[in-house]
This record gives structure tokens, sequence and C-alpha cells, in this order.
């Protein structure tokens, strides 16, 4: 009699289909970004998906960038930081006025003042963004830690008192973003109209994965953060000063919230002072459906959600906030700890 | 002869029924309590416009709406941001019978019962589908539902009235045109008869919350706080307790919704179901004390005064420091909550059981 497990199945035995069934299920999550383009596709005209799809996945990635920070700090810290759309909505603002200073650089159709503008204003706001991550964490969130219920309380207020300094700073009126000169427009594929700007976007959305999914992978610092979300204890038992980690991450993660509310507010080109918590539910949205503390996880939801509110935005308006909670409530009843958990990152 | 001793006796062993023994713990808080009670019950005859009354009636309005979030707060621990959607419901619900049935009594009770069911089944819904995650996932969730039936009521204009909200009637005795006579002094208008409607409903139902949390049921309650792990091996099914507080608590907060509807005969997205409210909500409780009913009371009326006279004050100070434009932005009444948020945090740290923990604890 053979070992249980110890022959591989042959085919067409009940083994091989339960292992295909495994593997579909591990390879499921992945699936639902194609499906849902595939799916929209028979609803809408080819040359309008095309736009609405780079539309959703460049909302998806900028969405990853704000989630990410935030699902991060969750896995590891189990703290739910509200104050991160008080950094969006900063990183926002500074990088709207950094872009306004730098003017001629933004107005000339030379690429590399263009890039060089980008580049001030998105690290400008992550800078600013950064430095609020250190203060709150350094003199808010520090006295309360461990205790959730006043964390969610103090970070609500920082979120409050946020939103009523941005209008004593810049003005209670929406301040408008002038995207770089040769971001601005779209350029044509056939009859395809694809916004440069969005391109961009989802170019420096992926970007900024790959990045991530290098320093998780192939890093010590990653290595760390991978394993204190999966269990602070031990890591703090192998020596390790898990609390730098902390710190460091939050840092992280709310500058590249700065530099997602720079990204977002490019985008829509006109930025008011409530856009963090705006913004901060699409990304609890993602962390709920991604899986919090993953990385991939919080890149497939984001995508999937820019995706859903772009298609529902275009074929029912007024359903698009409402489809992605009914996405977010669908994910949770089908995968309750999300769509890649954290041990898989 | 008045035997003194024995009267203060009995008086004080009716309070205590009436409180369902909760206990008040500090006499400053006891006399504080009493004066703001009889406050709001005498407020009729002593402020002198509509604005005073309105002011009165919405601390009762949120004397509830606060009391039920702390009755889920307080004996689940989960900080729901979904509160403002059941008293949306209540709201909604009174306001499209009244609108579309008529002025009138039955439809008022109909229209108020279907909005309270209607909290009631869609806090039993997420109840289920959240309690069995995380705490923490819970309040992203109520984050994300509260936004959806926010956008939602927006939407169905032609139900709901869309962003303006919707005006109505209220049914006979309640109607501003009422004049039924003089008591004491007092002329009584339709805004007198509905103030002491909105007045009578938030004390019993006060008294009904207090009575619930010194009940049997209240006694599981405490004891799945402490220890849940423990009173699940006792035999109380957790799942099952913690679903009907969310119950308790969403019905509550929808009668309040319907309270709020009658008095201002208005409904609309930023009265009931903004985050504005929730903050508000939040604030009260920090204000009031997290963990007591007693600070439901005083938080409500610390907040609603404040909002309704600080602001004055605000705009005093900011036109009169022109001179520095930074000082007079901070200053400017539209800044209102910016000095709150700070206030709330600072709340949190030093005062973390809020006024009423601070009197007893002196």
């Amino acid at each position: 009699m053979t070992g249980a497990g110890t022959s591989p199945a042959a085919p067409g035995t009940r083994a091989a289909s339960a292992a295909w069934r495994a593997r579909l299920e591990r390879l499921a999550p992945l699936l639902l970004v194609p499906a849902l383009a595939l799916l929209a596709l028979a609803a809408i005209p080819f040359s309008t998906w095309v736009s609405l799809t780079v539309a959703g996945l460049a909302m998806g990635g900028i969405v990853f960038m704000m989630a990410a920070g935030l699902g991060l700090v969750f896995g590891l810290m189990d703290i739910l930081n509200f104050a991160l759309g008080a950094f969006i909505t900063f990183g926002a603002y500074v990088a709207a006025s950094v872009l306004a200073a730098l003017g001629p650089w933004t107005r000339a159709e030379e690429l590399a003042l263009n890039l060089a503008a980008l580049a001030a204003c998105g690290l400008a706001g992550a800078a600013v963004a950064g430095a609020l991550g250190w203060a709150t964490e350094r003199i808010i969130i520090r006295p309360v830690y461990g205790a959730h219920l006043k964390q969610i309380l103090v970070t609500v207020g920082v979120l409050i008192v946020a939103e009523q300094v941005v209008p004593v700073l810049w003005g209670g009126v929406p301040v408008p973003v002038p995207r770089p000169a040769l971001l601005k427009g779209s350029f044509l594929l056939g009859n395809v109209a694809i916004e440069r700007y969005r391109l961009a976007a989802l170019a420096t959305g992926l970007l900024i994965y790959g990045g991530m999914i290098l320093v998780m992978g192939r890093t010590r610092i990653g290595l760390l953060i991978r394993a204190g979300v999966q269990n602070r204890e031990m890591v703090e038992a192998f020596g390790y000063r898990i609390r730098t980690v902390f710190v460091a991450v939050f840092i992280a993660g709310s500058a590249l919230a700065g530099f997602g509310g720079a990204m977002w507010g490019m985008y829509h080109e006109l930025i008011t002072a409530s856009l963090g918590g705006e913004v901060l539910i699409l990304a609890f949205i993602v962390i709920i459906i991604g899986g919090p503390g993953s990385t991939s996880g919080a890149f497939q939801a984001a995508l999937l959600v820019g995706q859903m509110a772009n298609y529902v935005g275009y074929l029912a308006p007024k359903l698009a906030l409402g489809s992605n909670i009914l996405l977010m409530l669908a994910i949770l009843l089908w995968r309750p700890t999300g769509l890649l958990p954290a041990s898989r990152n | 002869m008045i035997d003194a001793g024995g009267a203060r006796m009995s008086v004080g062993r009716a309070v205590n029924w009436l409180l369902s023994g909760e206990r008040v713990g500090s006499r400053a808080l006891a006399w504080v309590l009493a004066a703001a009670v009889l406050a709001l019950a005498l407020a009729p005859f002593y402020v002198p416009g509509g604005r005073g009354l309105a002011a009165a009636a919405r601390i009762c309005i949120f004397i509830v709406l606060v009391g039920s979030y702390d009755l889920l707060l307080g004996y689940t621990g989960l900080v729901s941001f979904a509160h403002t959607i059941f008293f949306g419901f209540g709201a909604y619900g009174a306001a499209i019978a009244l609108k579309s049935l008529g002025a009138t009594w039955p439809a008022l009770i109909l229209g108020g019962s279907l909005g309270i069911a209607a909290a009631v089944v869609l806090a039993l819904a997420v109840g289920l589908l959240t309690l069995r995650v995380r705490n923490i996932f819970f309040s992203m969730v109520t984050l994300a539902i509260a936004s959806f039936f926010l956008v939602l009521a927006s939407q169905l204009s032609e139900i709901t009235g869309g962003e303006d909200g919707m005006t109505f009637q209220v049914p006979d005795p309640l109607g501003p045109a009422a004049r039924l006579g003089e008591l004491f002094g007092l002329r009584i208008t339709g805004a007198v008869v509905v103030y002491y409607a909105v007045f009578l409903a938030s004390a019993l139902l006060f008294l009904g919350m207090l009575r619930l949390i010194n009940s049997p049921f209240g006694r599981v309650l405490r004891a799945i706080r402490e220890n849940d792990f423990r009173a699940e091996a006792l035999g109380f099914p957790v799942v099952v307790y913690r679903s009907l507080v969310c119950c308790f608590a969403a019905g509550l907060a929808a009668a309040a919704g319907v309270m709020d509807a009658v008095w201002l005969r208005y409904t609309g997205p930023n009265t009931v179901l903004s985050f504005s409210i929730m903050l508000d909500i939040l604030l009260m409780l920090v204000i009031g004390g997290i963990g007591s009913l007693y600070g439901a009371i005083l938080g409500a009326a610390v907040l609603v005064l404040g909002q309704a006279y600080l602001q004055d004050l605000m705009r005093l100070a900011s036109d009169s420091t022109q001179a520095w434009p930074l000082l007079s932005a901070l200053l400017h009444p539209d800044r209102w909550l910016l000095w709150m948020g700070i206030f709330f945090i600072a709340f949190v740290y030093v005062f973390p059981r809020g006024i009423v923990g601070s009197l007893r604890r002196s």
C-alpha cells in the first residue's frame, strides 16, 4: 500500500482534481481584475472601455499608494490610522502649491523640466506627509498604543483638525492643480483616446508596487516587516527592535500616502479639504478586500476598486460608490480575511 | 409629625427606582445632572426665542442618540461609524410617511415604526456579518456602509428629496400653528407641545436604557464586557447578546431620528446622515464620559450649547483680531470644529473618563 502523498496523483483520479481545485482557489483572486475587465467589455463599447480601463487602473494605482501604508501599519501594528486622511490631504495641497510655484517648469513643453516639476511636487508632498506621520506617531499615537478605542478616537481627531487647518493655510476654496504641459490631454490610438496623465499614474503605481515587492521580498527590512505582520512577539523574541521597524513603516506609509495625495490631486485637477476623508474610505475598502498587511492583496484590490468605480461610474453613475461597498461585502462573505492573506505577501 | 429623615429616604428610594439603580457616584455629579434635567424640563419658560428652544430640543434628541451609542460602545467595545444610518432611518421613515401619507398620527406612527424596524434589521445584518471579523474591521466596514447610505439618500431624490432633503407637516397638536391656551404663564404653542413631546420621549427612552443595563440582560452584557471568553464558557452565547445590543442601540437611535424629524419638520442628508453628526456623537461621548449613560446628558448639553453660543464668541474674537490674519482665520466661527477636534484629542488623553469620570473621582 503506497503511503498517502508519497506519489504524485495519477491524472483523472479524485486527488488530481482536488489538486486542480486547490490551485484554482489560490489563483482565483489574481483572475478577478481581468475577469472584471472582460465583464465590462460585454457592456461597454470598445473605445470607451479602453479609456475607462486605463482610468480605472490608474486610479487603482494611486489608491494603492495610499492604502499600502495603511495596510502595513494595520497589519504590523494593529493601528487603524484615520490620520492617514490628513497626510493625503496635506500631501495633495503641498504638491499643488509646489506645482503652482514651479509654474514655468510645468508650462514648458520640455520633458526634463516637466519631470523635474513632477518629482519636486511629489517629493514635497511625500516629505510633508512623512514629517506629519512622524509627529503623529510620536505625539498622538504613542501614548495610546495598544488601546484600540482611544487610537481610533485620537486619529479621527487628527483628521478633523487637519481638515480644519487646510482652509486656514490655503483658503476655503477648492484649489486647482494644473498638470504639467506634456502630461495634459490624451493621445489617440485608432479611435481610442487615452489620457497621458493616466498612463503616467498607472506606470508610477506599477513602479511603486514593484519597488515594494522588491523591498518586501529581497531585503532584510522587508523580511522583518513580513515576519512582524505574521507574529510580532516572535520577531521581538529574536532580538529585533520591532519598535524601530514600526516607526519606519509608519513614516514610510505616511510619505507614500502623501505622494498618493499629490498624484490624486493631479488626477482630478481640483482638490478640497475633504479629499483625504473621502479617499480614506476607498483605502479602507481596498485594505478590507485585499487583506491587511498584504502588499499584493492591496494592489489587486486597488485595481479592482479603481475599475469598479470607473465602469460603474459610466454605466450607472448613481451606484459608483455603492458598487465598491457591495464588492467589499461580497468579498468579505467569500474570504473574510481578504483576497490574499498576509502570509503570502 | 413629618419624619423628615424617613421622607428623604423614601424620596431617595423613589429616585433610585426611577434610575433603575444606576449609580451616580458623586454628589457634585448628582447636582449637575439634576440641574441639567430641570433646565431642560423648564426650557420653554425661560429661553427667549426659537434658537434656545431648538438647542434644548437638540440636547434631548442627542441624549438618546449618544446614550444608544454608549450602549453599543460600552458593551461591545466596537467603534461603529454606522450609527448615523439608524438615526437617518428613523428620521427618513417618519419624513417619507408624513410627506406621502399626509400629516396624520397614523402616518407618523407607521413611518416611525418602519424606520425603527428597518434600523433593527440592518443592525442585525451588519452585526452578524461583521461580529465574526475583528473589531477594527468592524469600524472600517461601518464607515464604508455609512458613506454608502449617505450617497444613497442623496441619489434617490424622488423618495428622499436628494441633497436638499424634504420638508413636511406634522400631525395637529405638534404643528406650529397650534394654540392650546396658557399654563403657568406660558403660551402653549405648537413649538412648546413638540418640545415637551420630545422631552418626555427622550426621558422615557433614557430611563428605559438605564433599565436595560441594570436588568439581568444588562448584567450578562457586563460579564461579556469584562471577559467574553468566560461568559461564553458559562453558557451565554456572546454573539447573540452582542447582536441584541446592536439592535437595541439601532432602534433607540432610530427613535431619536423620528424625534428629530418631528421637531425640525425637515429631514436631509446633512442633518441626519452626515459624518459631522457622527463626529458630534463621538465628541459628546468623549466629553461626557464613555461607559456611563449620565455622560450622554452632560456631553450633549456641553456640545450643543457650545455649538449654539460659542460660535458667536468666536465671531467676536475673529473680528477683533483682524490685524493678525492667521489668528483671525483660526478663530473664525467656521473653524469651530478645529477647536472641538483639539479639545476632543485633549479630552481623550487628559480626561479619558470625561466629565462624569472627573466628577466621580473628585
